[in-house]
């Protein structure tokens, strides 16, 4: 276990090595001169130098690499040019909210869609089946902007159940108050995937021998669908779950925008929109050092549940 | 000796058909995937016809009075507020310079310094003509704030969005397979190095990773087709490499060397057309997300630039639209694109069934 562990943490510097080029080539190569815009239209030449002396873009490129790298390792990264914020505390002030929308999306939509994808599946082959696939379907091919823009107009301005937008300081407030609908809209877009895919997760498991089993002892479709078939089909649908994780931490982009959520999506946007790229940078390479160890969680946790995999 | 060999499959195309064949055999015989495909086709027939200017090419023009309701619902929009009057650019450009300064209570005629230009400046405005352009009281999509027809926005919309999806979901096609055929054939050092590539680009989250791109490039229709192509590969490359490590070592790759074919020629004329399948599904998959990313880009603004129209930024005028009751260009925006998408999901979902029928026991019964 602990050689496991080991390994897996090792085998994570290349790639986080990798990243790091990635964002350092994207952001200090392709990017382009910061200086020149933070000097803003005046640009006085002297103005711009000193601008680059105290960004450090007039050194060399490996002092650049190195400098970035140690932000990373030390996870101080610095300033936002924009707000002149520490990047580290945006992260620290903006991950609650995000959470506080995000987590429940998460639980909603995954008990929602395993729920639906069991009654479909219990009436697999059907003519029901059918037109709930083609509906999932055409909800599918509408843009998730749509299901905000009509869900805000509708039940926020014309219906008022909700507030339109905002957020408080209160995180019970907003978990009461401000979260419920741009919930009920992220579950709303996420129902019709999530349900074609765990209805396939537990069509495939309808297939294996033990259902078989299970039907000539004579469990009824029910029972066996929630005794034998949710079970197995259950290692999928985590999988899926898992893989989706890191999406969680920057939240819906798009939802934190509509609903003026000061979480890490709209941060995320309102940097690219003002080139901010500490924020951008810090926001990538953290979420990739996260979505490894989720991973390595993930696969802890399947040899945790299933014994017949080994820790090789 | 190569086409030799080949020539026989070529001739005997009915005796043994080929993959596609048989897959368009099937296909045929699906009711739902031949209307899918229609849709489609008619998709980019009209994305070409807005390209080459027959249709749609005076979409920013401005036609009709703000916000015309669409004809097949006049009663719709309140009468009355859906003609301001300073909408119209020449009642604003006509009004004199003058007149507007004698309206005010103190006269500052004393003051002001461009006062003695005021007569010169109404009689070289006069010698101008403004023609007083007819402009429609309803479309049969209606309009937009500024006049423009809905329905031309649509169409315009269309060629930029489909376009956008179909390029980059070439381009991510392109350089999946390709990478995936040479990882997954040569295996070794290569491999190692294109997998470390794909953990590279998976371990940033999808929308953080075309986020950043966009970050530093400017809104484009070239920028985004790259900044798409670009972080969207990983997924074919995968299934590509996978298949790949299967065939490299089957028979008939090696008969192949056997006669001498180079490991270019084994990758790309023996192997591909085994496996193009995989890419083929691959990349009517990605012209779905691809066009979903396009409009959610857009939308945000970091996708068309501001003269061009995409399915986005309609849908980003709509959000203010909708508020004062003007629901026709999200509707317009909302289903042109809902039809698209559903139609090629559908077609994706034929295409998969037709050319791998061991699937098609799983997904469909």
């Amino acid at each position: 276990m602990t050689r496991f562990l080991i390994r897996r943490l090792w085998q994570m510097i290349p790639t986080l090595a990798g990243v790091m080029v990635l964002i350092f080539v994207l952001f200090n190569w392709v990017g382009g001169d910061p200086a020149e815009q933070l000097a803003g239209l005046i640009a006085d030449p002297v103005r711009v130098q000193e601008i680059r002396a105290s960004l450090g873009v007039d050194q060399p490129w490996w002092n650049q690499l190195a400098l970035f790298a140690r932000q990373v390792l030390t996870f101080d990264f610095g300033r936002s040019w924009a707000t002149n914020e520490e990047v580290r505390n945006i992260f620290l002030t903006r991950l609650g909210p995000t959470l506080t929308v995000m987590l429940p999306v998460l639980v909603l939509e995954t008990v929602l869609g395993v729920l639906l994808a069991l009654a479909v599946a219990r009436v697999r082959g059907t003519l029901t089946d059918r037109h709930i696939m083609i509906l999932c379907t055409v909800a599918m091919s509408v843009s998730f902007l749509v299901y905000i823009i009509v869900f805000q107009y509708l039940f926020g301005f014309q219906l008022g159940w909700f507030p339109v937008q905002g957020w408080s300081d209160d995180p019970l407030k907003n978990l009461l108050v401000y979260a419920p609908l741009p919930v009920l809209c992220a579950v709303a877009v996420s129902l019709a995937p999530q349900i074609r895919l765990y209805r396939s997760f537990c069509l495939e498991e309808l297939e294996q021998d033990y259902v078989r089993t299970a039907r000539a002892k004579g469990l009824s479709e029910t029972a066996i669908l929630l005794r034998h078939v949710l079970r197995n089909a259950l290692i999928p649908i985590l999988t899926h779950v898992a893989t989706n994780l890191p999406g969680v931490f920057v939240g819906s982009f798009l939802l934190e925008k509509f609903f003026s959520i000061p979480g890490l999506g709209r941060e995320v946007i309102t940097a690219v929109e003002r080139s901010d790229f500490p924020v951008i940078k810090a926001v990538a390479v953290s979420l990739a050092v996260l979505t490894m160890l989720i991973n390595l969680l993930v696969d802890v946790l399947y040899r945790a549940a299933d014994p017949r995999l080994s820790y090789k | 000796m190569n086409r030799a060999m080949r020539a026989p499959a070529v001739h005997g195309a009915g005796l043994r058909s080929g993959l596609l064949a048989l897959a368009w055999g099937r296909l045929r015989r699906d009711r739902v995937a031949l209307v899918a495909m229609a849709i489609v086709a008619a998709y980019v027939l009209l994305m070409l016809a807005a390209w080459s200017g027959l249709v749609a090419r005076d979409w920013s023009r401005e036609v009709a009075v703000s916000y015309a309701p669409p004809s097949w619902a006049a009663g719709a929009g309140e009468p009355g507020t859906s003609t301001p009057a300073g909408a119209t650019p020449g009642a604003a450009g006509s009004g004199s310079l003058t007149g507007a300064a004698a309206g005010t209570p103190v006269d500052l005629t004393d003051i002001d310094p461009l006062a003695p230009r005021y007569a010169e400046w109404d009689r070289r405005a006069a010698e101008l003509k403004t023609t007083e352009q007819a402009r429609a009281q309803t479309l049969p999509m209606g309009a937009d704030k500024w006049g423009r027809d809905v329905l031309a926005k649509a169409i315009k919309g269309t060629e930029v969005s489909l376009f956008v999806g179909l390029s980059a979901a070439l381009l991510a096609t392109l350089i999946g397979t390709v990478l995936g055929a040479w990882a997954g054939f040569s295996g070794g050092w290569v491999d190692d190095l294109l997998e470390w590539f794909y953990s590279v680009f998976t371990a940033i989250p999808g929308i953080l990773l075309i986020l950043a791109f966009a970050a530093v490039l400017r809104p484009g229709l070239v920028n985004i087709i790259v900044i798409l192509g670009l972080t969207g590969w990983t997924g074919i490359y995968r299934l590509v490499r996978a298949e790949y490590l299967k065939h490299r070592s089957r028979d008939y790759v090696r008969a192949a060397e056997a006669i001498g074919a180079s490991p270019g020629a084994r990758m790309f004329s023996h192997i591909l057309p085994n496996v193009s399948h995989v890419s083929l599904v691959q990349l009517s998959q990605h012209v779905v997300s691809f066009i979903k990313a396009e409009v959610i880009l857009s939308f945000l603004g970091f996708g068309v630039p501001l003269d061009q129209v995409s399915w986005g930024t309609m849908l980003a005028e709509a959000q203010a639209e909708l508020v004062v009751g003007k629901w026709w260009q999200l509707l317009a925006a909302t289903v042109s694109m809902a039809v698209l998408v559903t139609a090629f999901s559908m077609l994706t979902d034929a295409l998969r069934d037709a050319l791998d029928p061991r699937l098609r026991s799983e997904t469909r019964r």
